[in-house]
């Protein structure tokens, strides 16, 4: 509070004394709300974490109540040890984090990338591509992970009747491209990651992802290239620097202040990416698509195991804040700008 | 966002000072501007291919289970998936009107509540001064950081206990209503909408407001007749994105909502038409798809520039 004190303007504070309650008449609606719907829930699951809370203790007229099992279920989730098939906890974590970095990384190398090439001096067209490339942020995530399972699919999918076109002109028959890009079991590329190997459905997916992400990453590194002024090129051009040597020291130091709150954002964004895991590959082959964010709705939903979902979720709120407090170092996002 | 503002003021400014540079000032030649275009072609294919794809899907005709092949614009190609969808698009009947109603309800109320209610508080932690303002802001972003699939568990058995006995109606249960789907989505909403709306406030100048303070206004006065009116953009902004949350919600409603099919939703129909087991014709599947995305992706191309500059605050800010 010392801080915050200190920091008043002269005007704000002989106004704050005459006015000391309003602040919170302004958050008790807001906390009322939050308090019902949002931190008693969970409060209460941190207490349902401890519980083996199932269906059979919802029906009220059985009057069932739950046993209290201490960690139990933290145990068997961190161990693996889920009465649930192809439930791994290091490999789920593992894949996620790889899931997020991966899909991040090209969003951000292709946001890049497109943006530069939109801003190229005397493009025809500009606005048209700039209109016509925002197109998949407007589509909500839900019909995308829905369309494009059907574009993967092994039979009728775009994908491969387009790779089966592609094929013929090299005298490939029809049906060499009959790939079941989401539910594959063997591997494709065994050799990249050799101690962690991922399904075709990854890469299905984040070819999906990709589609997805880029645009939004391209809007802001317009938005900061824009930023970028002129004379500096001219400077550089004056000194014989080559292409190249602008875009690293220049274009890239400009560009990375307003890049890397907005990756962190993605990464996080990505992390829990729901749709794709839920709706394309279905966690599958054998859960090894699955993420955190899928896992637990299914502990909720098809399992019906309440005391263990709670546990995970509390567990999830621990890996989350993790990764937060490791973003929060570059983002300082709790900091108001005049403070 | 200012991007077509501001080319022509560098195309005014460069020349000028570009003189004597081996550039030309018209523009890159023919040779390195074919490149260009190519280029963005293919990036465009890429980008409008699957929607094409959809669309192209949408018009087989009925009976005409999966599509035969890639073509634009299919054999015998008919707009009746449409009619058929609008009628009744999964086996659950109910038109899709209905659906369109409940999905309508859910993110109208949703929206309006949370940036309604929001707005209050993201002036508090924007412009006052108060005592556990950082621990507040700090419970605010620990719940941002929870996805809402983590508290599925806890409001499901919650809402779940809430039961009323209404005379001739039977029992009301909380959980399986769209109220209880809409009072979960808020859940998630609502420190959305603080955060997202103190975001924006940050960025306006407070200028105004200490003219106003010489003035003699109060904190109120302040809040009612120049913050809010200047907030109008970042309200809209929030507004929208909560919108579009609750138009497409699927956590709440696929778990809730089992065994009440009226309460069905525009998502939880395209789910049954997509999940594992469903057989639907492709055609009557990307009709649906195409009706459920048109309405966020008007508004989205009416209010882009205000959109895309909301995005990106919410971006940096949370």
């Amino acid at each position: 509070m010392a801080v915050a004190s200190a920091s008043l303007t002269p005007a704000a504070a002989p106004r704050r004394r005459r006015t000391s309650r309003a602040p919170y008449l302004y958050l008790v609606p807001a906390f009322v709300v939050m308090g019902v719907i949002t931190l008693y829930p969970l409060a209460f699951q941190v207490w349902m974490s401890f519980t083996n809370m199932e269906l059979i203790h919802l029906n009220l007229r059985l009057g069932v109540q739950p046993d209290f099992i201490g960690i139990q279920n933290y145990v068997d989730i961190l161990t693996s040890q889920l009465s649930i098939p192809n439930f791994h906890f290091a490999r789920l974590i593992v894949y996620n984090i790889w899931w997020a970095v991966s899909n991040v990384a090209i969003h951000l190398v292709l946001g890049v990338a497109i943006a530069v090439l939109l801003n190229a001096k005397g493009l025809w067209f500009r606005r048209f591509y700039r209109a016509m490339y925002i197109l998949p942020v407007i589509i909500p995530p839900i019909i995308v992970a829905t369309v494009w399972k059907n574009m993967f699919d092994k039979d009728d999918g775009a994908i491969n009747l387009i790779l089966a076109l592609g094929g013929g002109f090299i005298g490939l028959p029809a049906d060499a491209f009959q790939i079941d890009w989401l539910r594959q079991v063997a591997d494709p590329v065994p050799w990249f990651l050799p101690f962690f190997s991922l399904p075709l459905a990854y890469y299905a997916m984040l070819i999906t992802n990709t589609w997805l992400g880029w645009p939004l990453n391209s809007v802001v590194a317009t938005g900061a290239l824009q930023s970028i002024p002129h004379e500096l090129y001219e400077a550089a051009e004056m000194d014989g620097a080559s292409g190249w040597q602008k875009f690293r020291g220049i274009t890239l130091a400009y560009l990375q202040p307003a890049m890397i709150p907005y990756a962190i954002y993605g990464f996080v964004v990505t992390f829990n990416l729901f749709h794709l895991a839920f709706f394309m590959s279905q966690g599958g082959p054998f859960g090894r698509t699955e993420l955190l964010v899928t896992q637990a709705y299914h502990l909720a939903n098809d399992q019906k195991l309440y005391g263990v979902g709670a546990a995970f979720a509390v567990i999830m709120f621990f890996i989350l804040l993790a990764i937060t407090l490791v973003t929060n170092r570059l983002t300082k996002a709790t900091q108001t700008y005049s403070l | 966002m200012s991007a077509a503002a501001r080319e022509p003021i560098y195309d005014t400014i460069r020349p000028a000072s570009r003189i004597g540079l081996r550039s030309t000032r018209g523009g890159p030649g023919l040779l390195r501007q074919a490149a260009l275009q190519a280029l963005c072609i293919a990036v465009l294919l890429s980008v409008v291919f699957p929607i094409i794809w959809v669309i192209s899907l949408s018009l087989d005709p009925l009976n005409r289970s999966r599509p035969e092949g890639l073509t634009l614009i299919p054999e015998g190609a008919t707009f009746e998936s449409y009619g058929q969808v609008i009628r009744q698009p999964t086996n659950n009947p109910i038109t899709f009107v209905e659906l369109l109603a409940n999905s309508l309800k859910i993110a109208l109320a949703t929206s309006l509540v949370s940036v309604l209610i929001g707005v209050f508080a993201a002036y508090a932690f924007s412009r006052l001064r108060f005592r556990a303002r950082e621990v507040l802001m700090l419970v605010i972003l620990g719940v941002l950081m929870l996805p809402a699939v983590a508290t599925l568990t806890p409001l499901f058995v919650l809402l779940n206990s809430i039961r009323l006995d209404l005379p001739g109606l039977g029992e009301f249960n909380l959980r399986t209503s769209l109220l209880g789907v809409g009072l979960a989505v808020v859940s998630g909403l609502l420190p959305f909408a603080i955060w997202n709306l103190k975001g924006y406030l940050d960025t306006i100048p407070r200028d105004l407001e200490e003219a106003a303070a010489v003035d003699g206004a109060d904190v109120h006065q302040t809040f009612l007749r120049i913050i809010l009116p200047l907030s109008m953009p970042a309200l809209a902004v929030t507004g929208f994105l909560g919108f579009i949350a609750g138009w497409t919600e699927f956590y709440f409603t696929s778990t809730f909502l089992s065994g009440t099919p009226q309460n069905h939703t525009l998502a939880l129909a395209l789910y049954a038409m997509q999940g594992q087991f469903a057989s639907t014709p492709w055609s009557l599947f990307s009709a649906f798809a195409i009706l459920f995305a048109i309405p966020p992706a008007i508004v989205y191309f009416i209010a882009q520039r205000w959109i895309t500059s909301g995005l990106a605050i919410g971006a940096v800010k949370g």
